[in-house]
């Protein structure tokens, strides 16, 4: 009799099992729309970023490689000039630059954090750089433009506008970033390792240099390449410090253009359709294409980094 | 390494009186194209305890993780042949898991007790399957503490967290947990191996105790383990289980070569 029941109990489709597949349905409901605005973003950007080539003819090694922008106006070749090697330079430039300066100041800070003043980090700087990451980037671009830009201007001459403000901006502004992604990268060193190294006799620095640092290494790569995605893409700060002069930068200290800010400057004052317009695109999409690839190296890093 | 052949087995039929309490028929376990389990046929005697013996990496404890489903979750796994419990073949779709797993509870090598109070840890399942009354919860917590051994040790401190136990509490812990569903088959898989010896004791004792209310399988490392609280001993090597028998027969006269040298610790 009992026997039985219990039997059947379990031969019953339980109301959990029925739940279970309500539940899948939902769940795969939201990642199907997070898919299809991705995909939507991405065909919208192609389609528009790649009229420039197909619709109005422009040779897309001479997007890449010239270094004269300026798509409303004719050239001497009777065609418009748009060059976009000046804003990619740019870009990369203030990207890596910022993401240089910023990684031994965030290795040092999550250092200090996690192997030297535990209680004090966990307790006053954790929060300190939470909060620095969560300012919005116009405060930045501000502080930047009423400090950064005449400082150098004092020390260096010129307008003080360019690539050395924007590097100087971006470098504060990933640099919580990159420190708290090296602070869970150590955190996540087995504490282990440490005693390992101990009882074998190393100091706290060959320890901490030679083999924390080491086993943390995947982690902090990924935050370093954080960084930069976030350094690549920002565009109000930068915007605000580099000067906006769409010409190669003969130097540090001279007014030059990112990707992002010619975007932002540019897109308000061309008419949809035109080359004008379409030649933005085409900057959008290589930014586009830019975070895919960051993406894909951090991607690659936690792969390499999870089979050790 | 010594070699032995899998195909040199003994596994003892149970006296015809005995009841089954759940048994297996070629069970075969794959990971991807690997095939962990080779089609292992046991039987386990109601209200008897049966210890899976055998070197690491013989497949003991992912035999004893397919007889209630564990191995579901696991991405890639694929469990063939039938698991025979109460007449029914429970590994197959038409039966629910949930509802078998009230039957076939489990404890874990390592105590995994939820980040809750020691009263919630037991609760927990309890609540979910519509044990509402806060009188019949209270009741249950106390027996199955008491059956577990640690009743005396917590019964003050019901709402402070599990965590705060020590590890042989909170392996006793996990075990009242899993004994409050009222179970049929407890599986356990090397219960004490993260215990000192007088944790490991107390565990036996309340094994021994349990006894009389349900079966329990337990894959074990220690052959002392084995010898003093089963009934009825299964020796694994490379996936297959080469000798099964009393455990008295194994420890004494085993039938097989393997597991000869294995219980003397000649083996390899």
């Amino acid at each position: 009799m009992e026997e039985d029941k219990i039997r059947a109990a379990m031969l019953r489709k339980s109301r959990a099992a029925r739940i279970e597949q309500r539940g899948r349905a939902i769940s795969f409901a939201c990642i199907a729309l997070i898919v299809l605005v991705v995909v939507a973003i991405f065909y919208f950007v192609a389609s528009k970023g790649l009229a420039t080539f197909y619709q109005n003819k422009v040779n897309l090694w001479d997007f890449l490689s010239k270094t004269s922008w300026s798509p409303s106006t004719t050239g001497p070749h009777g065609k418009p000039e748009v060059g976009a090697l000046p804003m990619i330079i740019g870009s990369f430039g203030v990207t890596f630059l910022a993401a240089i300066v910023a990684t031994p100041f965030a290795i040092g800070a999550a250092l200090f954090m996690t192997e030297i003043a535990t209680k004090w980090g966990a307790k006053i700087l954790q929060p300190v750089i939470d909060l620095l990451v969560g300012i919005p980037s116009v405060v930045y671009g501000f502080i930047g433009l009423s400090v950064v830009v005449p400082a150098i201007r004092n020390v260096f001459g010129g307008t003080g506008f360019g690539i050395l403000a924007g590097t100087f901006v971006l470098f504060i502004m990933i640099l919580p970033t990159v420190t708290s992604m090296t602070v869970d990268a150590i955190h996540a060193v087995p504490s282990y390792y440490r005693s390992a190294s101990a009882a074998l006799g190393a100091t706290r620095w060959q320890t901490t240099s030679r083999v924390v640092l080491r086993a943390a290494v995947p982690g902090i790569l990924t935050g370093i390449v954080f960084g930069m995605a976030r350094a690549f893409g920002e565009a109000l700060a930068v915007q605000m410090v580099i000067g906006n002069a769409a010409m190669l930068p003969k130097d540090l200290i001279s007014p030059a253009s990112t990707l992002t800010s010619v975007l932002t400057s540019g897109i308000g004052n061309t008419v949809m359709g035109s080359l004008e317009n379409n030649a933005l695109w085409s900057l959008a999409l290589i930014l586009l294409l830019m975070s895919l690839a960051f993406n894909l190296v951090i991607r690659w890093i936690g792969k390499r980094g999870a089979l050790k | 390494m010594a070699n032995y052949s899998l195909d040199d087995r003994f596994i003892r039929e149970l006296p015809g009186d005995a009841e089954v309490a759940v048994s297996t028929d070629d069970l075969r376990v794959f990971y991807g194209e690997h095939e962990a389990i080779h089609g292992v046929s046991l039987p386990f005697e109601r209200y008897k305890i049966t210890a899976l013996i055998g070197p690491s990496g013989s497949g003991k404890s992912t035999y004893l993780r397919s007889i209630n489903r564990m191995n579901d979750n696991i991405y890639g796994s694929r469990v063939t042949g039938n698991i025979m419990y109460r007449g029914l073949d429970i590994n197959s779709n038409a039966v629910d898991v949930y509802e078998m797993r009230k039957h076939i509870g489990m404890v874990f090598q390592r105590p995994n007790p939820f980040a809750k109070s020691i009263y919630d840890n037991i609760t927990f399942a309890l609540k979910r399957f519509g044990t509402k009354s806060k009188a019949e919860l209270d009741e249950i917590v106390e027996t199955t503490l008491k059956q577990a051994a640690l009743w005396d040790q917590v019964k003050d401190q019901l709402h402070k967290s599990a965590l705060a136990l020590s590890g042989g509490q909170q392996q006793r812990l996990c075990i009242a947990r899993a004994i409050a569903m009222k179970p049929d088959i407890l599986l356990m898989d090397e219960p004490a191996s993260a215990l000192d010896p007088i944790s490991t004791a107390t565990l036996e004792d309340t094994m021994m105790a349990l006894k009389d209310q349900l079966t329990i399988i337990i894959v074990t490392h220690n052959m002392q383990q084995a010898a003093r609280v089963s009934d009825y001993t299964a020796f694994f090597y490379n996936g297959q289980c080469l000798e099964f028998d009393e455990t008295r027969k194994i420890f004494t006269r085993p039938k097989i070569q393997a597991t000869d040298d294995y219980v003397s610790g000649n083996f390899g």
